[in-house]
């Protein structure tokens, strides 16, 4: 019969055989996702464009002001295959959908509505009213005023440094020119321009101001940043142009 | 002149015990506090105020953080360091490390409040703390690991007693996942990419975030149970057979249930099942320790009629064995498929983390107080009378969640007789109105609770302190 007595008198074994005993869950659950290559989908255009594609400086300062103002704590931005979420927030989240999204922003709770689909629903007006006083668009609400997003000037002296940061982290920044002419095979030519990290101001300031999403095209406040990452959200991938069967064999 | 009386001659370090435990109790209101308010921004908006600082988003990981890594953490360390050293026998390895992991630890507490306040965030569930606080909590933790396997192997006792076999696994796996799930890209001291993406940086954040769960709330606070409550019900473990089976049991399936987290994301299906497999199969290690706790007050059940402090713990373990059944229930594809995303998952935190963490808590910290000052407690009415307001308080809190949980999950899925959605997303919110009012109250009722203790605990000390100066003086004289 085994004899338990030897590992508690042995804190060298008792300590080993824990750790191996937890390790082994995430060895079998976690580890394979990063080789098996139906994790991710592949989701291209019929001309062999990849439609996901990393944010645009704007759209990823955005990102940044939605992360720090604690949104994922009441939105989720992940649509799960059943009738009722398809009616309300349309279809269901793929995995490359957030291939490019460090950290995820999948959500726990819905305190909120699910915010995955949320981008082109409403027009860059109402998202501000909404944002500023959500209660004047939505009575039930309970959300926060946000007011101080309009009158914040962006800053982006970092936004260079953090798309560098993000290109460590393996999303598919230009940093030179092989890199560019590269991103201009993948994801066309108009997207590649916003990808390239050297002209991470330029750009950004050029969508703040033809995209005036804050109603004031002089000036690029942190409204403009987060209304444009609003209004990405689950429009990159075009599933008129897909074949919806594409998806069953990845889930 | 109390230093001399109680002071470094002691054959145990118990100057680090007293210093966690007052902590715990002050980070156990500072973090309650913090949780009625943004439990009554939720049912009354206007309390953000427009203020960036206090909206519902900055402040509730205030709340977490200050709630599990204050009062949980500091619970923990203070029983830690006590039972280590009663049960091996042994002082700490280090009084200077020991005081170190004190001020390290109290030093993340508030830098990771400021840090949320401030917007400087990962955005990450229970691990918002940004790159710097990690590495600090990285050092801390190798302290305390030093220091704890350090008095385990100076123990006078051939056999390591269970409740440090659940202190150790607690150890070694908070390390682990605070490691793995903290991998990051630093941008500046207050900002940070995690190295991760979508659905394996999910995958890894619900290992972390299922296992802190695990470990840091189930499997340390087993250990805290292991030791005091049959020191307070004077009966020794009821199986040593079934502490063996429950703790390996424990320690294995934790890990592989995390992704019940993510069902029906865009995770690979078979991940989902594995999790939900081994959440069910979780069930029986989990109540394991529950009978165990439960059945080592065989023959001492008249005490419940006397002792507040047996009473805390019997109930805490009563809502382990629910919590840890209802937990399983919930993994479940189906039941999953109604819950996720409701209420209905904050009361089941809630059932767990006030129902078992704080009250096995407070059962630890209502026996240890006294002997760590020497003392009896100032009032065994006002345990009482905090029993009552947390076992009332925690009833109103997750019955309030349970209802409105399930009706959001109803109100989400409902259709009309044409097959249409029969309510907006809005009308599922003022539904939840009255459920929001209920929950704040229900947590007021238990921060009244943790503040009679707070006044009760400050008393005893105060008193213990005044009969120490006082026997000197007499003796001088």
């Amino acid at each position: 019969m085994f004899d338990h007595g030897k590992i508690e008198k042995n804190i060298g074994l008792m300590l080993v055989l824990t750790m191996f005993t937890i390790s082994i869950g995430g060895l079998v659950e976690i580890v394979p996702l990063f080789f098996i290559k139906g994790t991710v989908e592949d989701v291209k255009t019929p001309e062999g464009i990849k439609m996901v594609r990393p944010y645009s400086p704007l759209e990823q300062r955005g990102r940044d002001i939605y992360i720090r103002e604690g949104c994922y704590l009441c939105h989720s931005q992940m649509i799960r295959p059943f009738r009722d979420e398809a009616l309300r927030y349309g279809h269901y989240s793929l995995a490359a959908e957030s291939q490019y999204d460090h950290p995820f922003q999948w959500g726990s709770k819905r305190t909120g509505p699910d915010l995955a689909r949320a981008g082109k629903k409403y027009s860059n007006e109402w998202q501000v009213q909404h944002l500023i006083a959500p209660r004047s668009m939505v009575p039930e609400s309970v959300m926060p005023n946000y007011p101080w997003l309009l009158t914040t000037p962006l800053d982006t002296s970092d936004v260079a440094d953090r798309m560098a940061a993000l290109r460590m982290t393996g999303v598919p920044y230009s940093a030179n020119k092989a890199e560019y002419d590269n991103n201009v095979k993948e994801f066309g030519a108009d997207v590649a321009k916003q990808l390239h990290i050297p002209d991470a101001r330029k750009n950004l300031t050029e969508q703040a101001q033809s995209g005036n999403y804050d109603g004031d095209a002089s000036n690029v406040t942190e409204m403009d940043a987060l209304v444009a990452y609003l209004q990405v959200l689950g429009t990159m991938v075009d599933f008129s142009k897909l074949d919806n069967d594409s998806f069953v064999k990845f889930r | 002149m109390a230093s001399v009386a109680i002071g470094s001659g002691e054959q145990y370090n118990y100057d680090v015990v007293r210093k966690f435990t007052i902590m715990a109790l002050i980070w156990g209101a500072v973090g309650m506090l913090v949780g009625v308010f943004i439990a009554s921004e939720l049912a009354w908006p206007f309390l953000n105020f427009d203020i960036p600082y206090i909206t519902f988003g900055r402040l509730r990981p205030v709340h977490t953080g200050a709630v599990i890594f204050g009062f949980g953490g500091s619970a923990l360390f203070a029983t830690s360091y006590y039972v280590v050293q009663r049960t091996c026998q042994a002082r700490l390895l280090s009084d200077g490390m020991a005081s170190f992991t004190f001020w390290g630890w109290q030093a993340i507490i508030v830098l990771a409040a400021l840090g949320d306040v401030m917007g400087y965030t990962q955005g990450r569930e229970y691990a918002e703390m940004e790159w710097p606080i990690d590495l600090l909590i990285a050092v801390v933790w190798v302290a305390y690991a030093i220091v704890y396997i350090g008095t385990v192997m100076k123990r006078k006792e051939p056999h390591i007693y269970v409740a440090n076999w659940f202190y150790l696994a607690f150890i070694l796996a908070t390390a682990l996942l605070h490691i793995f799930n903290n991998l990051a890209i630093p941008v500046s001291l207050t900002q940070s990419y995690p190295l991760f993406a979508g659905a394996q940086d999910a995958m890894t954040q619900w290992w972390y975030g299922h296992n802190a769960v695990g470990f840091f709330l189930t499997a340390a606070f087993l250990g805290m149970m292991y030791y005091f409550v049959p020191k307070q019900a004077g009966r020794p473990i009821y199986s040593y057979r079934l502490s063996i089976v429950h703790f390996w049991g424990l320690a294995f399936m934790y890990m592989w249930a995390g992704a019940h987290h993510l069902h029906w994301t865009a995770i690979p299906d078979w991940t989902s099942t594995l999790a939900a497999t081994f959440s069910i199969m979780l069930l029986m290690p989990s109540w394991g320790g529950m009978i165990n706790g439960i059945m080592t007050m065989s023959g001492a059940w008249d005490k419940l009629r006397t002792d507040p402090i047996l009473r805390f713990m019997i109930v805490a373990l009563s809502f382990y064995g629910m919590s840890t059944f209802e937990g399983p229930m919930m993994s479940l594809k189906d039941v999953n498929a109604l819950s996720h995303y409701t209420d209905w998952t904050i009361g089941h935190v809630h059932s767990g983390a006030l129902g078992w963490v704080a009250m096995i808590s407070f059962g630890a910290l209502y026996h240890l107080l006294p002997k760590l000052w020497d003392t009896k407690m100032y009032s065994i009415k006002l345990i009482n009378a905090h029993f009552w307001l947390a076992t009332i308080g925690t009833l109103l809190y997750i019955t309030a969640m349970w209802i409105s949980g399930i009706m959001q999950g109803l109100m989400w899925r409902a259709y009309d007789d044409f097959g249409n959605l029969q309510y907006s997303f809005a009308e599922s919110v003022a539904a939840m109105h009255p459920y929001y009012a209920m929950r704040a109250l229900g947590g007021l009722v238990f921060l009244a609770g943790m503040v009679l203790m707070l006044y009760n605990c400050f008393m005893t000390i105060r008193q213990a302190k005044s009969v120490a100066a006082g026997g000197l003086a007499a003796s001088a004289a």
